[in-house]
């Protein structure tokens, strides 16, 4: 194995582009466990430990290196929320925001929030930079269009409300991938932006669910009612090892609809 | 390679072909066997270390990712003859069964309790909760941080 650990953004880059099949190594609390499993080979890992250009955070931008640990102080209360529900302490330490996309797990914990806010990934590589939106960089289970030299750096925030829910379900408090998790933000005076994930095969929007809660400021318990319904329905989970298909349309309505209900409050 | 490494404030130096983890140096480059391997998942905690300050699992660290780290396991808290007061006691609750959690749990408490001198009882438990015991449940676990916290 080959090992490498750029002191600069640049010489990432290069690093990336000089290689054939080059792995970045970020917290690897996603890559560790894959190689311990003997899942994963990595022929040459481009660590991303020494970038300090990574860890850059402020409101209208997140680096990739920033982790869940940082993250649990946020201002944005479901950016704050979600975080603190990775994983343990240990886990937080190290995981990185830039390895839940790298990952692109449909129970990614940050993607619901990341999708409400309508956020741009920031990829970089000598070719240059290219800003996708979340819908477009995520394209199926644990895949995204993540070219293997270009390296996530970043993620831009737009102005988002500051009523903001985030809320998941899972078998207990600690150390649990989610069945279905989901984010709310919502402006006073209605506009409202669901999303979810674990639920489809990717982090997507309930945007019929979306029309309902936004044409208020006030919301009926008819609107919750409607709100819940069409979240269930336009979820589309399967069947798996965590899981029923039945049980996550179910509880993706309730949870939703209690993550809007603490944005009303 | 070669990873050099800071452990318990000695120079360490370990070889290894690329993918091991950090725990793998630890136990079997380096000797330190007190540092558990049980799931090497992230899920138990029992490969719990500080590393530059934080608590991680050391079985998702890749060695070489740890070139130059500074390293503390549980045989640098304290020794037999003068005993971190966290290993003090978790002796004195009996808060051991068959032992092997308990380096863990002593390296997150003695982090815990450094970094935050006074911890409520809920964030004992979120300190916590990224190691498990199969044995003991974790009340005399409790009680023993709780102890530990009023001696230190
Ligand atoms: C016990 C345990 C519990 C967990 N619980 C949760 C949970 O509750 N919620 C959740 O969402 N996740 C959870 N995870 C998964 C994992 O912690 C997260 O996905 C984490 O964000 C991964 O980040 P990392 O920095 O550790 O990534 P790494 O493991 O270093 O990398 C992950 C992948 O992304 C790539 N990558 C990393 N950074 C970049 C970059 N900047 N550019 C391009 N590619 C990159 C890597 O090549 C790799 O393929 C858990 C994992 C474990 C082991
Ligand atoms: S062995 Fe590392 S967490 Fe279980
Ligand atoms: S004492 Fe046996 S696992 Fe905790």
């Amino acid at each position: 194995m080959e090992y490498v650990r750029p002191k600069a953004l640049g010489e990432a880059l290069d690093a990336l582009a000089a290689f054939d099949d080059p792995t970045p190594l970020a917290g690897g609390t996603d890559l560790m466990v894959e190689v311990n499993l003997n899942h994963r080979r990595p022929d040459v890992v481009v660590s991303l430990r020494s970038l300090d250009e990574l860890r850059r955070w402020d409101d209208t931008w997140i680096g990739a290196g920033v982790t869940f640990a940082r993250l649990e102080g946020a201002d944005d209360p479901a950016l704050a929320q979600l975080a603190r529900t990775v994983g343990s302490p240990q886990i937080r330490a190290a995981a990185t925001l830039g390895g839940n996309l790298g990952t692109a797990s449909p129970a990614a914990d940050s993607l619901p929030f990341l999708a409400a806010a309508d956020a741009h990934v920031v990829l970089k590589s000598t070719a240059g930079e290219r800003r996708l939106r979340w819908d477009e960089f995520f394209v199926g289970p644990k895949q995204t269009v993540r070219r293997p030299d270009e390296l996530i750096v970043g993620v831009e925030l737009p102005s988002r409300p500051e009523r903001q829910a985030f809320a998941k379900v899972g078998v207990r408090q600690a150390m649990v991938i989610s069945m279905v998790s989901c984010c709310v933000l919502r402006d006073p005076s209605g506009p409202t932006r669901v999303a979810l994930g674990s639920v489809g095969p990717t982090v997507l929007r309930a945007t019929d669910a979306e029309e309902v809660a936004s044409q208020a400021a006030r919301l009926t318990d008819t609107d919750l009612d409607e709100f819940q319904r069409r979240v269930s329905a336009e979820v589309r989970p399967i069947t798996d090892h965590r899981s029923t298909a039945e049980y996550r349309r179910h509880a993706a309505g309730v949870v939703a609809r209690r993550a809007l209900e603490r944005c009303l409050r | 390679m070669i990873v050099q490494l800071t452990v318990n404030g000695e120079d360490r130096h370990a070889e290894v072909a690329g993918w091991e983890s950090l725990l793998w140096v630890l136990r079997e480059q380096l000797g330190l066997t007190g540092t558990k391997g049980a799931c090497e998942q992230g899920e138990c905690g029992s490969c719990s270390v500080i590393l530059d300050g934080e608590v991680v699992c050391s079985c998702l660290v890749m060695a070489a990712d740890a070139d130059g780290a500074d390293v503390t396991t549980v045989e640098g808290l304290g020794t037999p003859e003068d005993l971190h007061p966290v290993q003090e006691a978790f002796v004195a609750e009996g808060a051991v069964q068959c032992g092997y959690c308990t380096p863990g749990l002593v390296v997150a408490a003695a982090h815990l309790l450094e970094t935050n001198r006074r911890p409520e009882p809920d964030q004992i438990r979120e300190a916590l909760s990224g190691n498990l015991c199969r044995c003991t449940g974790y009340g005399a676990v409790l009680r023993a941080i709780e102890a530990a916290r009023e001696a230190m």
